[in-house]
């Protein structure tokens, strides 16, 4: 086994595309050293991603927020502007784990895991957060909903890292918000996840919105019905209604001990419900 | 008698001996131990639920570097018939099966071959190499189908026992008992209201945080020394002997310091592989799970299905009351159905009661004893039944339990006349609890349940030993699992009249300690307590004798005070007290070292009875319970370190609300275990649990000095049905099953 730790994008992304047999990137590890300790992966290459400079910043400009893929979830945590921008996202990803977890754990790896109830990226999807990958072929820029392509696999080629990840500059009047659905209060993985991202027109009516789901279906959704329903709404009962009616119809869930199909459907439907709510009252909405 | 009593060192909260080290990480648990040119050994295990064994070729794995030794079933002699001892239920001669398989797999996970390799890598391809062809069976995973008449056998050798005629042809019913008194036609004719039910409980396990562990090395004479995790190095010592056809003189058990047991650890699963693996290697041999082994393959708590019926007149007295209890034992005999049966109704005083027990094969691991084994099912039956009773009648839940709680004097149902005993204190205590006196939250449902267990005493032994400068040295042989130091060191402290700083206690192994039974049955700060008693009084009359022989005086004009031996009132007035340090100055001139001990069988225990409530907040829309407050009341005789008094109460607590909540053993449909990790094996996190709120009663125990009666494991048995009637309460029907998961309290309320 190969461990290696370039100081560049381009470095890294030409290791991995020379690789041969199995070259995997660390970021976190939190996900990649359960899977080697328990044998489900055994690397050829590591690639640790985490001495590229470019992977360790978070930079605000009139974009928005250029976040590294090597940040961690605590960092994250405690960058106000950050928080105060994107409190939905935020939050999502510092519910994964445990704090020694939120010590390493990054955004950028919860998405390259590609678990449908990974935390951080429903609310990255609502967010509308695009992934900076750099490859052999040079840059490119992929809404994050397109890496994730099924449990475990991404759209990424061989020889692509994830570089950062851009949450877009802050709309006035707008908010967002993340719940998921465990047994327990922490230390788990979401059942079924929403997040939900909102703008309000001055009267405050919903004028743009970005509903995702986790855990419904082999990736993370965004479900476009379930925007529409409150698009044109001040979130009334029967748009909540509407708004919960499109995200259960959008489930495709699997049984299994985590939770039913049954269940899922219908507690996506209530999380999209209560996660429109705050997002509307985090975006200055009055109920 | 103990209420007369001021105490000195009994009820203070001194941090136990044993913490610093603990909290530090330098203890030493079960897999700390390393021996120089130690091997790995690990078990192959079966990938099916339920499979004959056709054929094993252990060569190739034999023939591969670095493997030293390599045994399957084969190489195991036959084990005698006998008791487990201890906690377990059930017979050695199927532990020794349950350890090592031989002609049929009876579990996923079932050993049926183990390698022995200069490390850990080369011992699993060892395990790979290993080639077994199966023939696979039908596994039987469902409770009520394994007691069908015309079942797949688990074991085609099994005939129920206890029938009123011998059994005919074999079955899945290992065996069936009945407790019954009255007549409960009768008794349900009285009644004006009648309640039934019928409550299922998965499989549990224990969820100790450190897995099974052991080392085994054997001398070039065939004598072993393993190091191992347990509740008892004796017991286990006392199986892997007969399970290995050895002497218990050639073999010596250490015990480590343990992560845990509740019960788990009270049963050999690798020990006598690892000294088996050592034999032929001749080298030590380490073996340690992995926790998905820990789930699949160590000893979970019996699953249940419960029947109840329960019948009483308008004033609450219950006329009749009827239990069938059917408990799944897994691969072989020895589910907690007797000690289920036998609590059931036992804080009830019961004119007319029926119950039959059931002990179930099925293709699921050994079931092993779990904190009051048998209690927390049955009676999560019987309190669910009180509850809808208590609604039905429109009593308070404690009034109808008060109305027919036992007390000293009654017959308890499972025989005995119940001597001393707290059950109405606690809930009087209840019921005066400011936490019950306020009103239930909004949105919340709040549920009052009782527990019982009959604790145990058995054997102990105990030494102390005085050194040159008087302090003192306790040796005994129960492992210390819930601050059994800190407890014999106190109970010494107060006997003798010493400090406790002055006191060390040392758990034995094999070689320096008694024989002492298993730490289970809440017996240890009881019986081993009442061996360290008796062994500080063998010191005080040796003390008294070295003081009159210094004194020129006879014995009994000698006194014990404090600490000090004193002239009695009248005699030699001027003499001046001799403390141990000055009588132990003088010791070689007095007769030499003075030493003290002890070996028993305690008798009454005395009984430990709970009342709990809590409340419990129910999310509608999602089915998620959360716990807002819990009170636990518990009667502990006397509780001489209350603080770990406190910790078992609230232990006990959380493992109960985290079995009625979220825990359980899901298999797919082949009798594979689903979530062997704590990941989906979902115990609560300490950010699920509010504070648990204690409050000790103390009646004394009539049976032992200072009144102790055992603690460790009343507590599990309340929370179950309080978790249950608070989300009956919160939802407005009832959720007969356990868990009350998130899906399953949705459908209710969804269904409702």
């Amino acid at each position: 086994m190969r461990y290696e730790a370039p100081s560049s994008s381009k470095e890294a992304a030409k290791l991995l595309a020379s690789a041969k047999g199995k070259a995997v990137v660390l970021a976190g590890g939190t996900d990649l050293l359960v899977r080697m300790k328990s044998g489900a992966v055994e690397p050829d290459l590591i690639v640790d991603i985490k001495r590229i400079g470019a992977t360790q910043e978070i930079k605000k400009s009139g974009n928005g927020f250029k976040i590294g893929a090597g940040v961690s979830g605590a960092r994250l945590g405690k960058h106000r502007a950050l928080k105060k921008a994107w409190p939905g996202v935020v939050e999502a990803t510092n519910l994964i784990g445990s704090d020694q977890i939120q010590g390493r754990c990054t955004m950028a790896g919860n998405l390259c895991n590609a678990s449908p109830a990974a935390d951080s990226v429903p609310a990255m999807v609502a967010a509308n957060a695009k992934a900076n990958v750099v490859g052999p072929g040079g840059r490119r820029t992929v809404a994050v909903e397109k890496i994730p392509t099924g449990p475990g696999k991404t759209s990424l080629k061989k020889g692509e890292i994830i570089e950062s990840i851009t949450l877009p500059a802050k709309a006035p009047r707008s908010g967002d918000a993340y719940l998921r659905f465990i047994p327990r209060t922490e230390m788990d993985i979401a059942v079924v996840s929403a997040g939900v991202n909102l703008t309000l027109d001055s009267k405050g009516v919903v004028k743009k919105a970005r509903v995702a789901l986790g855990a419904v279906a082999p990736t993370v959704l965004l479900v476009e019905d379930a925007a529409k329903a409150i698009v044109g709404t001040k979130l009334d009962d029967d748009a909540l209604a509407a708004l919960a009616a499109a995200c259960e119809a959008a489930c495709r869930p699997i049984d299994d001990m985590r939770g039913t199909i049954e269940f899922r459907t219908e507690v996506a439907g209530v999380l999209a419900r209560r996660a429109a709510l705050t997002a509307y009252e985090r975006a200055g909405g009055k109920k | 008698m103990a209420e007369a009593t001021e105490f000195k060192a009994i009820g203070t909260r001194p941090v136990r001996p044993d913490g610093v080290d603990k909290v530090t990480g330098r203890a030493q648990f079960g897999a700390d131990l390393n021996l120089p040119n130690m091997l790995y050994g690990k078990v192959l295990r079966s990938p099916h639920a339920h499979a004959r064994i056709r054929r094993i070729d252990l060569d190739a794995a034999r023939a591969m570097p670095g493997v030293h030794a390599v045994v399957s079933g084969a190489d195991f002699p036959g084990a005698q018939h006998g008791e487990i001892g201890g906690e377990g239920g059930g017979d050695v001669a199927d532990v020794a099966k349950n350890v090592m398989a031989r002609d049929k797999v009876l579990y996923h996970g079932h050993p049926l071959a183990a390698v022995a390799a200069t490390s850990q890598a080369i011992a699993e391809a060892a395990l790979a190499a290993i080639e077994v062809e199966y023939e696979v069976l039908t596994p039987v995973l469902d409770l009520e189908a394994a007691m069908a008449p015309d079942a797949v056998l688990v074991n085609e050798n099994c005939f129920t026992k206890n029938l009123p005629e011998p059994a005919e042809k074999p079955s899945n019913i290992a065996s069936v008992m009945t407790l019954a008194r009255g007549n409960v036609d009768e008794g349900f004719e009285l009644a004006d209201v009648i309640v039934e039910g019928e409550y299922r409980i998965p499989m549990a396990h224990q969820g100790y945080i450190e897995p099974h562990a052991c080392t085994a090395t054997v001398n070039e004479s065939g004598q072993a020394t393993v190091w191992t995790c347990t509740q008892g190095h004796f017991a286990l010592r006392t199986q892997t002997a007969n399970i290995l056809d050895m002497s218990v003189a050639d073999l010596k058990f250490i015990a480590s310091e343990i992560g845990g047991g509740f019960g788990g650890k009270t049963v050999v699963y690798l020990e006598p592989v690892a000294v088996m693996l050592s034999t032929q290697a001749r080298r030590p041999v380490k073996m340690v799970m992995s926790r998905e082994e820990v789930f699949r393959a160590s000893g979970p708590a019996a699953g249940s299905c419960a029947k109840i019926r329960v019948g009483a007149k308008k004033d609450g007295t219950i006329t009749a009351a009827t239990a069938w209890l059917a408990y799944e034992a897994g691969a072989f005999e020895g589910a907690p159905m007797g000690p289920g049966a036998m609590c059931v109704f036992a804080p009830y005083d019961l004119e007319n009661f029926r119950v039959e027990g059931f002990d179930v094969l099925v293709n699921k691991p050994k079931v092993a004893a779990y904190r009051a084994p048998g209690a927390p099912q049955s009676m999560h039956a019987m309190e669910s039944a009180l509850d809808d009773l208590a609604r039905e009648l429109n009593m308070d839940p404690i009034d109808l339990r008060l109305k027919n709680a036992v007390a000293e004097g009654s017959q308890a149902a499972y025989g005995p006349k119940f001597p001393a005993i707290g059950f109405r204190e606690c809930l009087e205590a209840a019921k005066a609890h400011p936490n019950y006196q306020k009103p239930v939250p909004e949105g919340a449902g709040r549920g009052v349940a009782a527990g019982f267990w009959f604790n145990a005493g058995m054997e102990s032994s105990a030494e102390v030993h005085i050194n040159e400068d008087g302090t003192v040295q306790i040796i005994e042989g129960s492992p210390d699992i819930g601050g059994s130091r800190a407890s014999m060191a106190l109970m010494a402290a107060e006997t003798l009249g010493v400090p406790y700083e002055k006191i060390r206690v040392l758990v034995g192994d094999t070689e320096a300690s008694g024989f002492n039974n298993v730490t289970g049955g809440s017996r240890t700060t009881f019986a081993t307590g009442m061996a360290v008693i008796q062994a500080c009084e063998d010191i005080i009359a040796q003390c008294k004798d070295r003081a009159a022989k210094t004194w020129g005086v006879d014995a009994d004009q000698v006194e014990w005070e404090d600490g000090q031996a004193i002239p009695a009132p009248g005699v030699n007035a001027e003499l001046k007290p001799l403390t141990l340090a000055e009588i132990m100055k003088t010791a070689a001139r007095t007769g030499g070292p003075i030493l003290g001990r002890a070996a028993l069988n305690a008798r009454g225990p005395g009984a430990g009875f709970s009342v709990n409530f809590g409340d419990l907040k129910v999310d509608r829309e999602t089915g998620k319970v959360d716990v807002l407050s819990f009170t636990a009341i518990q009667d502990a005789g006397k509780a001489i370190h209350p603080a770990y008094v406190e910790g078992q109460m609230q232990g006990g607590a959380v493992q109960g609300l985290g079995w009625a909540l979220n825990e359980e053993y899901i298999f797919d449909g082949n009798g594979v275990l689903e979530n062997p990790g704590f990941l989906d094996y979902r115990i609560p996190v300490a950010s699920d649990m509010p504070m648990i709120d204690t409050q000790i009663i103390e009646v004394p125990n009539p049976s032992h000095p200072f009144g102790v009666r055992g603690v460790g494991e009343t507590p599990i048995v309340a929370p179950l049905a309080v978790a249950a009637n608070a989300v009956r309460d919160a939802i407005g029907r009832r959720v007969h099953d356990l868990p009350l998961s998130p899906p399953n309290v949705l459908a209710a309320i969804e269904e409702g």
